[in-house]
């Protein structure tokens, strides 16, 4: 069996004659391109193609075959000496290209794309933006009518939420707040050492885990877990129909789905931050014993007198509200979802990079507010 | 095939000159649909001709660009939202990939319009669960499993007992035969005969499957140029529409008359 595939020019008196040798399986669609473009200048006019040294002739290489021949010039190309069968497949093929439109070309002036692009964005924004507040005032909807019917209080569903995004996260909240609270006592433990101001280590870490860190890096950690499984997890019953079929019988998404999802994480992420404050604190602790020799009553007579009576509730009151935050932001996006799995890809990314964004967004807010009171 | 529904009943269903549109695309322009008390309808068309649309729109899920849609003599467009869940009461759906809430199992899934609409006890809720697996001829022991877990035969029966757990007397199928080999669609096709003449439901029926067509419906809607042509399946035989003839008269159609009362 002949290996490589090759095309060979034979001149005569009659038109131009191209002997096809070989085996010419796929494999040959590699190295076509190169010995078509060696011959390219004398390929004009009419043709006979010579398929009677081809052997194992695949369709694809044919059809590479042919058609690059055409595009170089070639007409009125007739098969000789047994062709193959299958080129008359080929050739029906390529006859329905003749009933098809010709592609419609684009000829907007080029002045005018930017514009036209500007305007379909500005719509496609408004969409959005109609789209998010619709949603949004549906959940005060079925928020405010929830909490006038206790029937509607889907307690099953709120526990299952308060489990899967409460209590399986406190390993990982804990551990991160523990180490966290570690870095930033280390870190002012080294710089106030230098003044001898050791025991302000113990003022640092309280108030700084207390009011910001805790319920912070609580809040981002189940802004990853917890936003993303909850805009998945109803984009992938978005794709599968599963809220229409609620809709056809008679229920209404929103209520089922996105209003257990908030309140769970409601419920949750206060009693996270609650740990991961009691972490962070211990981790203070652990460090300000083993590095600056301040031993446990110290630290925690220090801490009383560091922490004022709000400190602990200025921390944990932004706990629901970023929870509200990263809940309506994955349902929302896991509602977005329209059949495909790219969609839910990237839906599920847009939820936890705004949740985590609207959470930082929110504890700035907080921070300037609780500037102006005072506390 | 039984007789043809009696034309001086008053339809369940009347759509009168619906229009959907997607953008630039018309999917349907002026379509009228009448289905009756007790038949089986079907609805057939090539792809992408707005068959799931059609049915979307009857269900309310798609808001027609215009037209109307009568269930039991009701606008649905244009009710309230209590009355629109007083509807769905009335009747049960089954989508074309069975649309189980995935994360309940199927026995939850069969309660669910249950337990949302009633206050039944759990041996109630226990007992029904098994009579609707039993109505659709799954083992009892399918309801402790979850939709992952079934066969995509076993998920259509699912879906069924779901959509047949309220007693509803109308029940929407879309495609409820793609994807199964041809015992179980014929043992669907049964089913569905069966649940016709004893619990008088009327069916309205999306498929592409010739054989269940023959065997079960007594009218057929064709949607065809945007519009809906209704006959009964002799008459659409005759008809010489381009489409609606190749349709009937294709390879596959004749085998599937040849063996309609086998």
């Amino acid at each position: 069996m002949d290996p490589t595939a090759s095309i060979e020019l034979a001149r005569g008196d009659g038109p131009l004659r191209l002997e096809v040798v070989g085996s010419w399986s796929l494999d040959a669609v590699q190295t076509l391109d190169a010995r078509l473009d060696a011959l390219s200048g004398s390929l004009q006019g009419p043709l006979e193609c010579d398929w009677s040294r081809a052997r194992e002739v695949d369709l694809g290489a044919a059809w590479v075959l042919i058609e690059g021949l055409q595009a170089r010039g070639a007409t009125q190309i007739k098969h000789l000496g047994h062709p193959p069968e299958l080129l008359g497949l080929l050739e029906s093929l390529q006859a329905q290209r003749k009933d098809e439109p010709l592609p419609l070309t684009d000829e907007t002036p080029a002045l005018h794309r930017p514009v036209i692009s500007i305007g379909r964005w500005s719509v496609l924004q408004i969409e959005k933006t109609r789209e998010a507040v619709e949603f949004f005032g549906r959940v005060f909807a079925v928020l405010g009518s929830t909490f006038r019917r206790p029937r509607a209080w889907r307690v099953g569903s709120i526990a299952r939420f308060v489990y899967e995004t409460g209590i399986t996260a406190i390993p990982i909240v804990a551990l991160i707040a523990f180490l966290i609270s570690v870095i930033v006592a280390y870190l002012g433990a080294q710089q106030l050492t230098k003044f001898g101001a050791d025991i302000f280590v113990v003022d640092l870490v309280t108030v700084a885990v207390l009011r910001e860190l805790g319920v912070l890096l609580t809040a981002i950690i189940v802004a990853g877990r917890s936003g993303s499984a909850f805009a998945a997890e109803i984009g992938v019953m978005q794709i599968n129909e599963e809220t229409d079929a609620l809709r056809a019988m008679g229920m209404n998404p929103v209520e089922l789905l996105t209003v257990p999802r908030i309140l769970g994480l409601m419920i949750a992420l206060p009693l996270l931050t609650v740990i991961a404050d009691a972490m962070g604190l211990a981790g203070g602790g652990l460090l300000s014993l083993l590095q600056l020799n301040i031993p446990w009553p110290q630290f925690v007579n220090r801490m009383r007198e560091a922490i004022a009576p709000t400190t602990f509730w200025v921390g944990i009151i932004k706990a629901p509200v970023f929870a509200f935050l990263i809940a309506i932001v994955g349902t929302y996006r896991g509602m977005q979802v329209r059949d495909s799995a790219r969609e839910l890809g990237r839906l599920t990314t847009v939820a936890v990079v705004q949740s985590i964004f609207l959470v930082i967004l929110a504890d700035a807010l907080f921070a300037i507010l609780f500037v102006k009171l005072d506390i | 095939m039984t007789s043809p529904a009696a034309p001086e009943q008053h339809p369940i269903i009347r759509v009168r000159g619906l229009v959907n549109r997607f953008g630039k695309q018309v999917v349907h322009e002026g379509l009228d649909l009448d289905v009756f008390p007790n038949e089986i309808f079907g609805i057939v068309g090539g792809s992408g001709t707005g068959k799931s649309v059609l049915l979307r729109s009857i269900l309310g899920l798609q808001v027609p660009a215009a037209g109307s849609v009568e269930l039991y003599g009701k606008d649905i467009h244009r009710m309230s939202r209590a009355q629109r869940v007083e509807m769905t009461k009335h009747y049960g759906v089954t989508f074309q990939h069975g649309a189980l809430i995935s994360s309940l199992s199927v026995a939850e899934n069969i309660q669910l319009p249950l337990r949302e609409y009633m206050n039944l006890s759990d041996a109630a809720l226990d007992e029904l669960a098994e009579l609707n697996l039993r109505l659709v001829g799954l083992p009892v022991d399918a309801g402790d499993k979850f939709p992952s877990q079934l066969s995509g035969g076993m998920i259509k029966r699912a879906a069924l007992a779901r959509s047949l757990v309220l007693e509803p007397k109308l029940l929407f199928l879309d495609e409820p035969t793609s994807g199964l080999d041809p015992i179980s669609a014929a043992a669907f096709d049964t089913l569905l005969l069966y649940l016709r003449s004893h619990l008088h439901l009327t069916v309205v029926m999306i498929t592409h499957d010739l054989d269940t067509l023959f065997r079960t419906c007594n009218r057929v809607g064709v949607i065809v140029d945007k519009r809906m042509i209704t006959d009964t399946l002799p008459g659409l035989l005759k008809n010489d529409q381009p489409w609606i003839h190749d349709y009937f008269h294709g390879p596959r159609a004749r085998s599937a008359q040849g063996t309609q009362h086998g």
